[in-house]
């Protein structure tokens, strides 16, 4: 059946480096939990420990309440999708689906029954008796979804599961894989460097960078109230300025460096007067009014729904340097269209933008936690 | 915290790895240090001194043989390179009339046992050859097919097919985009072939170069045969060693210890070259095939049948003489089965003994290779990096020397082992196991470990995952290697004649002993089941591996 994971200050290390310096977190029974994180950030790392293929250097994993970190892999009952599918390509599709079922000792009617609704649920019944190597990528990784589902695992590991398939079959997989797990209903640990497919797929999401998690929650709240500025820039795109606060009575307002002051709302009471901030504005929480920020448009691209602008900004503005500042205009609602070299007012919209720390440690708006 | 690395438990893979230690330990590395050593002693009071090398510097007639040895080495390597690699040349990139049949022959040829050369052309060529006397009976005189034009006529005969095979292979791994860059960029011809081509191909030249150099250096059998008086290190070696006197084992090892010492040095320098020159190729559409037309296509189509043709005398004089009648050492009219009803009435033991050792070592083969690759490639610690070396050993050790080794090592008590059959197949385990090693972890390399992780997390330990899954993958590659390596066992010599007593004569062996009793009408009739069997069991490997090329 399936279980809850939970992670106590888990440690890796290789030799004297440390990969993971300390992780705890919690998956809860049948949520789809997904690891996102640049490459590097040891998200496929903490995945296999889970999974028993690296050795745990510190803390405890448990399922349920209990403590797996020396019981060896093949005892874990755990289901693994690979980045490279790793079917057999000596076994036909349905003797790889019935590999684990065999070591099971399953009956041969039961194995029966469950292979074959596994491969019509996964939709390879057809295939059954091919070899892998006459299967097109998409199909290998339908077989290897049924192969790791078939034996009631515990929980689902999948390690970038769709990232050797082209654009459109990843779209086409990432809503056959969610519609598999719901039904199921099983806990899914799942690791993928794309934010989009991460968005698209998860129930929650774990943000990492060097081996810690940055934040953990569903995604339409990563997305709207990132935990720090790591996270908003990492997820989509912010564009970060510098501002200072100032607390009026009840009403809290950013300062910005030209002087332009917006009052925010959900800004946290311990935003202190006076108090330095980095304000994270997405490209479409901009709109053309009088008062704002003023600066001049670089670039223009054309991308049909939208028009994406590049901005300069005058340096003191802006907190560090960035690869770009931008502007998405909604063509659905656009007056006029702005040209390069043109002057533009712009306002952020104050219900929508993020306020952090400073050293862009921790968002200063109310009710933003690291951990949902 | 983590009890589980820190904790070794025997098992499997333990017991893998002591029994290959062990292998190497008792049958190589013992044996060789124990040779090494007695190179330094005294042969009557033991004492350690240096006269026995220079013993060997002293007398011309023993330092002789190293110049010997050296520029028929030499000879040999550059002329199969030379002819080796044209007919590579030719054969990949233009249309050759039968090219699947010329392969066929160039593979036999290569693999066929390496003294049967020798002996038929002595039979065509020698002093009472057919070809001398039909050319006496007009009063031409042929120059002497003794010595070092008979050593490098057989050796380059037998040994260009490395070069062939090798080449051809790294030529189909040239993608044509290569020359089409090169000619957009206005060089053709033979500019060509010099500054893209030549290049992109001399790595394999060299590794190829390598093998011819070590086999022509390690061979026994063809200088015995048709060396007479030019003596070269392994003849030598063996006969010192052999030498009734029985003081001589000292400075036979001492021989054995500067041969050894050779072969080492040209090794590492090779692997030395390669290594800075080496770069992988892969390509997306091979060369095109070209078409000759003319005196062009005249001239190519002679030339490579010539080669070829040349090469495979050997097996057809053999073959047609085990069917005539003979009488002692002199052929007689008529044709019948008369030299194969002698063998299975009197050399029957021999054999079975080459079918029973050279299948014994194929299983043990199969085994270590697979099991050790899996370890030095999968399981990488101190132990295993260790195995890795050892096992390029046997890479510098000419047969005739690992066969001394082992005798001197195991002809007393408590391992006493000479004569027995389990040291001619040790003898064949050490001598081919790097090879099924190497091209093991090759295959082990392309296996994506995920394969295995897959296996274990459905429920198999890594125990059961190694053999349901990655022996299972593994096999196909391993065992056409090991039919090649089988077919190298059968016609193996150059330990066999030193290690072998009455009970354990294999059919390489029993061939080499009768052509000096020159008895020639059995000697054919075995070459000829030694053949035939080769070719048989190359069919067996084309079949297995799907392939079309052989790489030893």
């Amino acid at each position: 059946m399936s279980v809850s994971i939970t992670m106590k200050s888990v440690v890796k290390r290789y030799g004297d480096l440390t990969i993971i310096p300390g992780l705890s977190e919690q998956v809860r029974n049948g949520e789809f939990f997904t690891l996102l994180g640049p490459s590097g950030c040891g998200k496929t790392t903490l995945l296999r420990m889970i999974a028993g293929f690296n050795s745990i250097e510190g803390g405890e994993i448990l399922f349920n309440d209990k403590v797996i970190n020396d019981i060896p892999a093949h005892k874990r009952n755990i289901g693994m999708v690979f980045q490279s599918y790793a079917i057999f390509p000596h076994l036909t599709v349905r003797e790889n689906v019935e590999y684990g079922l065999k070591l099971r000792k399953t009956d041969k009617e039961e194995m029966r029954r469950r292979v074959d609704a596994i491969l019509d649920a996964v939709q390879i019944s057809e295939y059954q008796d091919r070899l892998p190597e006459r299967l097109s990528g998409g199909q290998q990784q339908r077989v290897a979804l049924a192969r790791a589902i078939v034996i009631h695992p515990s929980v689902l590991l999948m390690d970038e599961p769709l990232s050797n398939l082209d654009a459109k079959l990843r779209v086409e997989m990432r809503s056959a894989i969610r519609a598999v797990q719901k039904k199921v209903g099983i806990t899914t640990v799942y690791v993928t460097h794309d934010q989009e497919e991460a968005l698209s797929i998860s129930d929650r999401i774990a943000v990492m960078k060097k081996g810690v998690i940055q934040q953990t929650a569903r995604p339409e709240v990563l997305y709207t109230r990132p935990y720090n500025v790591f996270v908003s820039t990492f997820l989509g795109h912010s564009n970060l300025f510098r501002a200072h606060v100032a607390a009026e009575g009840e009403t809290r307002s950013v300062v910005f460096a030209n002087g332009y002051k917006l009052a925010v709302p959900k800004l946290s009471k311990e935003a202190a007067d006076g108090q330095e901030v980095i304000v994270a504005i997405r490209p479409e929480e901009f709109s053309m009014q009088e008062a704002g920020l003023t600066c001049k448009v670089a670039t223009r691209v054309f991308l049909g729904k939208y028009m994406q602008y590049a901005l300069d900004f005058p340096e003191e503005m802006l907190a560090g340097k960035q690869p770009s500042i931008e502007y998405s205009q909604d063509l659905g609602h656009a007056e006029h269209m702005l040209g390069v070299g043109d002057g533009v007012t712009l306002r952020p919209n104050p219900d929508k933008i993020n306020v952090f720390t400073a050293d862009g440690e921790r968002s200063l708006m109310e009710g933003v936690v690291q951990n949902e | 915290m983590n009890k589980r690395a820190l904790s070794i438990r025997p098992d499997f893979w333990t017991f893998v790895t002591l029994l290959s230690i062990a292998v190497f330990a008792i049958f190589l590395i013992y044996p060789l240090f124990s040779l090494f050593l007695s190179a330094f002693q005294d042969p009557a009071t033991g004492e350690w001194t240096l006269d026995n090398f220079k013993l060997f510097f002293e007398r011309k007639y023993y330092y002789q043989s190293i110049i010997n040895s050296f520029s028929v080495t030499t000879a040999v390597t550059v002329l199969a390179v030379v002819i080796g690699t044209t007919i590579a040349y030719f054969m990949s990139l233009y249309r050759i009339r039968y090219k699947n049949l010329v392969e066929v022959c160039i593979v036999i040829s290569l693999l066929s046992p390496p003294f049967i050369g020798a002996y038929s052309w002595v039979l065509i060529a020698g002093r009472s050859g057919v070809l001398t006397q039909f050319l006496a009976s007009y009063g031409i005189e042929t120059p002497p097919i003794y010595g070092f034009f008979g050593i490098l006529l057989v050796l380059t005969l037998k040994l260009y097919p490395f070069i062939y095979l090798y080449v051809a292979g790294a030529m189909k791994n040239i993608d044509s985009a290569l020359i089409e860059a090169a000619e957009s960029l206005g060089c053709s011809g033979l500019r060509k072939v010099v500054t893209i081509l030549l290049p992109l191909i001399t790595p394999t030249i060299l590794a190829g170069a390598l093998m011819v150099f070590m086999n022509a250096m390690a061979d026994f059998g063809t200088p015995m045969l048709i060396g007479e008086g030019f003596n070269v290190m392994p003849v030598m070696i063996y006969s010192e060693f052999i030498n009734e006197v029985g003081d001589q084992a000292n400075f036979a090892a001492a021989m054995a210890a500067i041969m050894v010492f050779i072969t080492s040095v040209i090794f590492l320098a090779q692997k030395y070259v390669v290594n800075r020159k080496s770069f992988t190729m892969s390509s997306l559409r091979p060369m095109a095939v070209g078409h000759l037309t003319g005196w062009k296509n005249i001239v190519v189509h002679a030339g490579i049948y010539a080669v070829v043709a040349l090469s495979m005398i050997p097996q057809l004089v053999v073959v047609y003489t085990s069917f005539l009648n003979t009488n002692g050492s002199i052929f007689t009219e008529g044709y019948s089965l008369a030299s194969y009803e002698t063998i299975f009435s009197t050399l029957g033991t021999a054999v079975k003994n080459t079918y029973l050792f050279s299948t014994a070592a194929m299983v043990a083969i199969v085994f270590l290779g697979m099991t050790v690759a899996y370890l030095t490639t999968r399981k990488k610690s101190l132990l295993t990096e260790c195995i890795d070396t050892l096992s390029m050993f046997p890479y510098i050790i000419p047969g005739s020397v690992l066969g001394i080794t082992l005798l001197l090592a195991f002809n007393d008590e408590p391992l006493l082992l000479s004569g027995t059959a389990f040291i001619i197949i040790i003898s064949l385990v050490i001598r081919r196991l790097p090879y099924t090693l190497r091209s093991s972890s090759a295959i082990l390399y392309q296996l994506s470990p995920s394969m295995e992780e897959a296996s274990i997390s459905l429920g198999a330990s890594p125990l059961k995952t190694f053999f349901k899954v990655t022996a299972v993958m593994m096999l196909p590659g391993v065992m056409s290697g090991a039919i090649l390596s089988w077919i190298t066992a059968i016609n193996e010599l150059s330990s066999s004649i030193i290690l072998f007593t009455g009970e354990t004569k294999t059919m390489s062996v029993a061939i080499y002993m009768e052509v000096i009793r020159a008895s020639y009408g059995t000697a054919a009739a075995l070459s000829t089941i030694l053949t035939l069997t080769t070719i048989i069991a190359m069919l067996i490997f084309f079949k297995v591996s799907g392939r079309r090329d052989v790489t030893l």
